[in-house]
């Protein structure tokens, strides 16, 4: 459903252009659901914003369906895959209800039926008829972020991006969403490319999941190997260990740092 | 933990609302000795507050109460702004969770840890710098004479959370609060972060008030931990024994966790009982 092959991205031009993905290949079955991992300035939101073509890329190709797809996209294109972001707050216009912020995907995309799928895109993510003249600020976070996923889900996509979908959200909010996405994606039979710091986050919802580090996707493993610690990276290791919260006794001795690249 | 550090008993915070009073601390008891003791809660707990609040940072319209807040030997409970300013940074000390914005942005790194030394301990210039290098390395910080004069957009967030622990700690607090204080970084460099923190609380012998919404980290890192709902402390427990907490509100939140190695098609999700929102004492 989406390859990636040999796909490198750079931002900026000439040579003060940086690369943030170099060369990397990574396909996704359809209705498969893979999570991408890794630190603040690995690349993986990238990745993602690459595939949802809203940056250009620099060299290899990335197809979506079997079709090459580049940042100029044809209506169609754009409707297959949608994005969710990290934060709620930030992707949804304050001064709009939600009602407005639903309408406006029906209209560009010129869709028949508007209210209809405006009350179906309500209900699939739980929300009901009383948030539909509500603006932002009059919803929890857990309530913005479901709006945000049911104006991904209105236009009926195939793909489903998320950026950090549930990191801005409380532990008990964190739940419903993740049961919400999975309902979502095994009722609709989606495909879902994801992008988590959190391995627990990722491995609950995606079979597949690849780490990223320095641009590079250094590993491609699967979350059942990520749980028996069957991973070959050392950075996987790491990642792997950090999650685990704090453990004195894998400190002790290296209360050092490592050295890390954006340390310097 | 004969002689706490820091004696907090019934203390309420509250702010005016629209619709009443709005009780964001309701009658939080706890004592702090030479240990690290986490508050964990959800966002809206009041966990931030009761740190600002010992702080002496919670600023008008809100209103703070307690029958007992104490540091060591000095009553909290109605100190002026002054008499705060000369407890905060030298007998207590706060991190936060960005230094983004925590740290000056037009002021080197070095000089802001070198003005805290100088404003609490009088010092003169030169030996402010050089307790500020020594602070610097000791939060194991690379080429100290280098990263002093940088400025906080140069640095990144673990080693500008780095500066920020060592300027709290340079004038030697009995007590830190960090409210967050590795939530902004990635988690790879959350426990270099902790190790230096861990490290230094202990050798200094001081007392930790650690504030996070991350059950793991809590559980893993402190001595014991207060769970807080809707401004109460639900639960006090020992924080390596949290998974086997009592309170129906602690085992949702613990149970709605995603765990690696445990596929759920359904996660459980947290049950709300209006009870929890009851005054408890």
């Amino acid at each position: 459903m989406i390859t990636l092959e040999n796909v490198s991205i750079a931002y900026g031009t000439g040579p003060r252009a940086v690369t943030a993905v170099r060369d990397l290949t990574l396909a996704v079955a359809e209705g498969e659901a893979v999570g991408l991992v890794g630190e603040s300035g690995s690349g993986k939101s990238t990745v993602l914003r690459a595939v949802a073509g809203l940056i250009p890329y620099a060299s290899g190709e990335i197809t979506l369906a079997g079709v090459r797809v580049d940042r100029r996209r044809t209506t169609a294109q754009r409707k297959m895959s949608q994005m969710v972001f990290q934060d709620p707050y930030g992707s949804l216009h304050p001064n709009q209800t939600v009602d407005q912020i639903l309408a406006l995907p029906v209209a560009i995309h010129r869709l028949d039926r508007g209210e209809a799928r405006i009350v179906q895109a309500l209900g699939e993510v739980g929300l009901g008829r009383e948030h539909r003249y509500r603006y932002p600020h009059q919803l929890s976070g857990g309530q913005r972020q479901r709006v945000a996923i049911a104006r991904a889900l209105i236009l009926e996509p195939r793909i489903l991006l998320l950026d950090e979908p549930t990191s801005a959200l409380d532990v008990s909010v964190q739940a419903e969403i993740l049961n919400l996405l999975a309902r979502l994606r095994r009722g609709r039979g989606l495909t879902l490319l994801m992008v988590s710091h959190d391995l627990a986050v990722i491995a609950h919802l995606c079979e597949r999941i690849g780490v990223m580090n320095g641009g590079r996707l250094v590993e491609i493993t699967t979350a059942t190997a990520m749980a028996s610690n069957q991973v070959t990276h050392d950075y996987t290791r790491e990642l792997l260990r950090s999650n685990a919260g704090f453990d004195r006794s894998s400190v002790v001795g290296t209360a050092q740092p490592a050295p890390r690249h954006h340390d310097i | 933990m004969t002689d706490p550090l820091l004696t907090v008993r019934n203390l309420s915070v509250t702010y005016p609302g629209d619709d009443g009073d709005v009780r964001a601390v309701r009658n939080v008891s706890f004592t702090l000795g030479r240990e690290r003791l986490g508050i964990v809660g959800e966002s809206g707990s009041g966990k931030s507050t009761t740190g600002r609040a010992i702080m002496g940072l919670v600023s008008h319209p809100g209103r703070i109460a307690a029958d007992e807040l104490r540091l060591g030997d000095t009553d909290l409970r109605g100190l002026s702004e002054r008499g705060f300013r000369r407890l905060r940074g030298k007998r207590i000390a706060m991190v936060l969770q960005d230094p983004k914005y925590s740290l000056d942005p037009v002021m080197s790194v070095g000089q802001q840890i070198a003005e805290t030394h100088r404003s609490h301990l009088g010092s003169n210039k030169r030996d402010a710098r050089r307790a500020a290098l020594e602070m610097l390395e000791a939060v194991h910080i690379r080429d100290p004479e280098r990263v002093y004069t940088m400025y906080p957009h140069q640095v990144s967030g673990g080693m500008g959370q780095r500066v920020m622990i060592a300027m709290m700690l340079i004038a030697g607090p009995d007590i830190l609060i960090a409210d967050e204080p590795t939530s902004a970084l990635d988690v790879t460099v959350q426990t270099q972060v902790l190790a230096i923190l861990d490290e230094l609380v202990r050798r200094r012998g001081m007392g930790l008030l650690l504030v996070s919404h991350n059950l793991h980290l809590i559980s893993s890192f402190c001595d014991r931990v207060l769970v807080m709902y809707a401004g109460q402390v639900l639960e006090t427990c020992e924080a390596g024994k949290l998974a086997e907490a009592k309170h129906p509100y602690t085992r949702g939140l613990l149970a709605a966790l995603p765990r690696l190695g445990d596929r759920r098609t359904e996660l459980p999700q947290l049950q709300r009982d209006p009870a929890w929102l009851a005054d408890i004492a």
